[in-house]
């Protein structure tokens, strides 16, 4: 039999190594998920894993794509990770990131065809008030009225979505778009475009604020009472209230980071990859990024690795759904299967697995 | 005679700690019997042992004389063993029939069971409502559930672990009433208990252990409280000498402060008036569950009150938090260590940093000074003798007593003009609590005001120079400790007569 | 606009289907958080429930084993959460969320063969005479089998919690999982049957979702039916009979739209379709308002992690 024995201290090295573990777990076990669809596993997960990085004949258009959809991951994870090292759980980032989308795009659509410099700082900033007020709902409930924030920011994804479906049928409907629900392209408006900075590297204005918040998400979490006393928070809610620490404070803090960097990344999707508003715009990056939160560890440098990775699941996903007729739904378990995989195998930061002895039970 | 209970050579091992070595004593029918030892000193695993909570590595239990080897409570208690537990064993939202009857192995249909709880409860004199709420009663109250608990059991061995320490001097009078007829009846009594004027009074024989292993035994009546502490503690004691106290000029004065309870079964705090002075050690005693919480925390400035209910050196400070407070000179230092004083996962830098970074300047513009944060933790580490391989260790991974000495220390060292301390040596081995008491009377000689919230009446007596009493939440009149009778406390603190006891 | 398309009587009756789903799934939960676990999630049990349901309906021709195997399928699905969160000590809120996001993808997977198709029939009662009788006859006696046994559920959780020695015992581990253990009871133990037990209440309401309610299989078909199930667990105070009260006011809400809808009112339908979160949202927000009352009813170790030291 197995025993688990308490550390003394949690463990460093398993911390680092304990994510690392986790994704070869989930290798053998979607390799063995896909062996019972009828694909060859060695084939899928060479698909998924290394040909959108490796393979010439794709990787022209798949390597850009790598940090266009791990910019908005990145980006929402960083803010969700102070929040769940506080135990405040937005779980509505996904609504975030479309009221983001409305907000700013609307904004642009709002101030069409007036070109100028100034157009696009505006509309990032609305991006990112939309986001803010939007996770501001749920932060004021649960001060205000103790309501519990998990439910409410997922009611609002439900809300969110079906707001922005009144608003591509409505107001925001592209008056050229032949009676489709969705608006008018953002590539149509240079001022609000969101454009690639380098060609082929998928490197637009998103990935530099991602990179942005790991560098800011990362000081603020190590070097800052800001970040010593969200994870006080999150260890004990009496020793940080001890510490001084305001919980109210707290709670409006993380959900408004969380927020406002959730719509910035919605921001940057509509105006840039996605290119217009649409009914198809909600892609589950919301929910994707709480799984890339924890896979990294709540930690913005692990994160960036996590983003990485999980954008390369979702890019060979694609390539494996599009060589091997892998259910698209496929990779959404294979990464459920993951955050699985992390949670269980974390257990071995604070206890090593010892062998029972046998004798006197 | 067959004894009732015979052990020998008990032995359990967890990692990197023998909890108890080679034990065995007997224990006859009719007997009380004391098991005597400072905290970690292997009493309650001795006692889960006993009563099927943990499986002995190797050794031999013996019951009327047939082997003894029960693998959960269930059987224990089918073998006639019952257990008064000290904490953990009560459910809140239950009522007093829900929690009795989750003790039992059949319980009789409801109405039954109300029945024989009256009855059984005025037997022995211990009044109960079978369908009040846990968490509406005293602590006192809620011994006598556990206690009506086992006897509807009829146990042959009852095994009480620290028993009073939640109750007040008249209600142990009560509870050794109840053992003296329970023991007339032919029950063993297995006390736990490191309060040795109680087992004088009340155990036939006691053993006393140390360090997991057996040390000694005796007959508490023919023993002083001193010879048998000397035996639990393995050396010599000194008691601190008690200096001169004149007081000062008023540091902290408490007036008319009310604060509702956050915790739906807590106690609010009804008009606490108080002062208190340079050089003051001012005692608060009270039963547990009296308002001590609440007090540290509307003293601490985690719970607001009205600005004006408590001036710091004569200024209001009642709407400021915890960390203006600081600034001003009033630290803390709550009951709980793990998780209220100190964060569990957190290094000691980290809860070095935790109270210390306003006064000790450890923050620049809210960025964290790590290494002057870590030369503060090793200041404390140093100077209060706190045992740990370094200051990146997780608080945690410290015992009782070297924690809570980091944690005194760590507001000791702030140089405050007043510290509140709650419970300071509550499971502290003896050595630790000797040190930390030490060290609060020296803070108080330095000319600051040190208040000690504490249930341990001889603590209390020991370092007080005043002394006062929290009784559902309202303090009675502050008077000098000496000449105070411990019967004069224990009517304080069963809420009666507050005005005419206060000399 | 026309309004008198919508009868009080076939509303009462549609939303009690509609009901009917978020019921069976928020009985489930009840006794799972009274046992002092929180599982976030119901939502991929539902819709393991749905799909597993649908397959085996449609594969054997019999709705009841659907129910039957959408049932055993939520407490397979719930049995990874019981492990991660008991054995392997896991963060009960992480656990729920992958167990949700898990359930959505791999119902898609075992599903994508599956839209567009018509499963077997469930049909109503039909008690002759009885049934047939004006208002009181649709009312009572003419609903399809689960919508009485998901009212018979409201009973049975009842009296399980409240009159039996089990339900006192699974009320005790949720309010001091501490005590329990020092009592005796197996607390793991408990704690994964009440795991198993609400995987399964949520596969069986995610199979009457796909089997009844729709009635066919789509990706993501749930839709939040699981949250809200969550939801009106906070809203019953964990009291069965007030469940069946809340989850009748959403199907209300739900059917409301649905015929508003329908009967074209001139707002955007997607403004209809917000209503049931947001009556979630306000009906979540009155009920937790009494941080007092709130924190009685609730069981005092839910969501705590528990690990026996001895």
């Amino acid at each position: 039999m197995l025993r688990l024995e308490q550390r003394p201290e949690p463990s460093r090295a398993m911390q680092i190594a304990t994510p690392i573990i986790a994704v070869i777990a989930t290798m053998i076990a979607g390799g063995v998920m896909f062996a019972l669809l009828g694909s060859n596993p060695f084939t899928a997960i060479r698909i998924i894993f290394w040909d959108p990085i490796f393979n010439d004949v794709v990787a022209s258009y798949t390597r850009p794509q790598l940090l266009i959809k791990a910019a908005p991951l990145i980006l929402m994870a960083i803010g969700l990770s102070f929040g769940f090292r506080a135990n405040v759980w937005n779980i509505g980032a996904e609504g975030q990131f479309i009221m983001g989308a409305v907000v700013g795009g609307g904004t642009a659509l709002a101030l069409y065809p007036y070109e100028s410099f100034i157009v696009f700082p505006i509309i990032i900033v609305m991006g990112a008030v939309g986001g803010f007020l939007w996770a501001m709902i749920p932060a004021l409930l649960k001060i205000k009225f103790n309501a519990n924030e998990i439910l409410v920011s997922l009611m609002l994804v439900y809300v969110a979505a079906n707001f922005l479906s009144a608003m591509v049928t409505g107001p925001m409907k592209s008056p050229v778009g032949m009676g489709f629900p969705e608006s008018r392209n953002f590539n149509e408006y240079q001022s609000a475009f969101n454009s690639e900075l380098l060609s082929n590297t998928g490197l637009h204005f998103g990935v530099l604020a991602m990179m942005a918040a790991v560098v800011v998400g990362y000081i603020a979490l190590t070097r800052h009472l800001f970040g010593f006393q969200i994870r006080v928070a999150g260890q004990s809610a009496r020793a940080s209230r001890f510490a001084g620490v305001n919980p109210n404070l707290t709670i409006a803090l993380c959900l408004g980071i969380s927020g406002a960097l959730a719509g910035l990344a919605g921001l940057f999707e509509v105006t840039g990859p996605a290119s217009k508003l649409s009914t198809n715009f909600p892609l589950g990056y919301g929910f994707t990024a709480i799984i890339v939160a924890f896979l990294g560890r709540l930690n913005p440098i692990g994160i960036l690795f996590a983003g990485l990775l999980m954008s390369l699941t979702y890019i060979g996903g694609e390539l494996a759904q599009f060589q091997l007729q892998i259910p698209a739904a496929a990779i959404q378990a294979f990464q459920g299967m993951l955050l699985f995989f992390l949670l269980g195998v974390d257990i071995l930061i604070n206890f090593r697995v010892r062998l029972k002895t046998k004798g006197v039970a | 005679m067959t004894p009732l209970l015979h052990l020998s050579g008990l032995t359990k091992a967890y990692p990197g700690v023998i909890a108890n070595d080679d034990v065995g004593f007997e224990i006859q029918p009719g007997e009380v019997h004391a098991l005597l030892g400072e905290n970690g000193a292997g009493k309650s695993t001795l006692v889960k042992m006993i009563y099927g909570l943990v499986r002995p590595d190797s050794g031999e239990m013996r019951l009327h004389g047939e082997p003894f080897a029960p693998t959960e409570p269930r059987e224990a208690r089918a073998a006639g063993v019952a257990m008064v537990f000290q904490h953990f064993s009560l459910f809140e939202a239950l009522t007093v029939a829900e929690n009795i009857s989750l003790g039992m192995e059949n319980p009789p249909e409801n109405a039954a069971l109300s029945d024989q709880i009256r009855q059984v409860s005025a037997n022995y004199g211990l009044t109960l409502d079978p369908d009040r709420r846990i968490g509406d009663m005293s602590a006192g109250e809620r011994q006598r559930v556990e206690i009506v608990r086992c006897l509807l059991q009829n146990p042959k061995l009852l095994v009480m672990d620290e028993p009073t320490s939640v109750l007040t001097p008249q209600e142990v009078d009560v509870l050794f009433e109840t053992l003296r007829k329970l023991r007339d009846e032919g029950t063993s009594i297995l006390y736990i208990s490191h309060k040795l004027e109680e087992i004088r009074t009340i155990c036939d024989n006691a053993t006393i252990l140390r360090l997991g292993k057996v040390v000694g035994t005796c007959v508490p009546s023919e023993e002083t409280p001193k010879t048998m502490a000397e035996m639990m503690v393995g050396t010599e004691l000194k008691t601190p000498s008690k200096r001169p106290y004149t007081p000062g000029p008023s540091l902290l004065d408490v007036h008319d402060m009310w604060l509702q309870s956050a915790d739906p079964f807590g106690t609010s705090l009804r008009d606490i008036s108080f002062s208190l002075h340079a050089g003051e050690v001012l005692g608060i005693a009270g039963v547990a569950g009296n308002g001590q919480d609440e007090l540290l925390l509307a003293l601490s400035g985690e719970e607001r009150v009205t600005n004006d209910a408590i001036k710091l050196k004569g200024e209001n400070v009642g709407n400021l938090g915890p960390n203006h407070r600081r600034l001003q000179g009033l630290l803390a230092a709550p009951e709980e260590r793990l998780g209220h004083a100190a964060a569990p996962d957190m290094s000691l830098t980290e809860n070095a940093l935790l109270t210390g970074f306003t006064r000790q300047r450890l923050t620049n513009r809210g960025f964290v000074k790590w290494q002057a944060t870590r030369n503060f933790a090793r200041a404390i580490i140093e100077k209060f003798d706190v045992r740990t391989p370094g200051t990146e260790n997780a608080a945690k991974s410290l015992s009782g007593g070297n924690l809570q000495k980091f944690v005194i220390g760590r507001e000791i060292m702030q140089r405050p003009d007043v510290l509140i301390v709650n419970q300071p040596t509550w499971g502290v081995d003896a050595s630790a609590a000797a040190f930390i008491r030490e060290a609060l009377l020296e803070l108080a000689e330095q000319g600051a005001g040190v208040i000690v919230i504490s249930q341990d009446l001889d603590e209390l007596m020991e370092i007080s120079d005043t002394f006062a009493v929290l009784s559902e939440g309202r303090l009675s009149r502050v008077q000098s400790a000496s000449g105070v009778t411990i019967e004069e406390i224990g009517l304080l603190m069963g809420g009666t007569e507050v005005d005419n006891a206060a000399a | 606009m026309d309004f008198s398309a919508i009868s009080p009587v076939a509303l009462i009756v549609s939303l009690m289907a509609a009901s009917t789903p978020i019921l069976l799934a928020a009985l489930g939960e009840l006794v799972v958080e009274k046992s002092g676990v929180l599982n976030l999630g119901v939502e991929g049990m539902m819709i393991i429930g749905a799909v597993c349901g649908f397959i085996a309906a449609v594969t054997t021709g019999s709705p009841w084993l659907g129910f039957v195997f959408g049932a055993i399928c939520g407490a397979l699905l719930s049995m990874i959460f019981a492990i991660l969160t008991q054995y392997l000590m896991a963060n009960q809120v992480a656990s729920g969320l992958g167990l949700t996001m898990f359930g959505l993808g791999f119902a898609a997977l075992l599903g994508h063969k599956y839209s567009g198709i018509k499963p077997p029939k469930f049909h109503s009662i039909d008690i002759p005479i009885l049934t047939d009788l004006p208002i009181v006859g649709p009312l009572l006696f003419g609903h399809d089998p689960m919508v009485y046994i998901s009212i018979l559920m409201v009973f049975v959780v009842w009296y399980f919690l409240n009159r039996t020695r089990a339900g006192l015992v699974l009320r005790a581990v949720g309010e001091n999982h501490d005590a329990a253990h020092a009592l005796g009871y197996k607390v793991i133990r408990i704690r994964i049957m009440a795991i198993g037990f609400g995987g399964a209440m949520a596969g069986m309401g995610g199979a009457y979702l796909s089997l009844v309610r729709v009635p066919q299989w789509t990706e993501g078909m749930t839709a939040g039916a699981g949250w809200i199930a969550l939801a009106l667990v906070v809203f019953a105070s964990w009291k069965p009979g007030r469940a069946l009260i809340g989850a009748y006011l959403f199907g209300g809400v739900t059917v409301l739209q649905l015929n508003l809808q329908a009967a074209g009112l001139s707002i955007s339908p997607a403004y209809l379709s917000m209503t049931p979160y947001l009556v979630t949202i306000i009906v979540l927000v009155i009920m937790s308002a009494d941080k007092a009352r709130a924190s009685l009813n609730a069981p005092a170790s839910l969501g705590k992690l528990f690990h026996a030291t001895t």
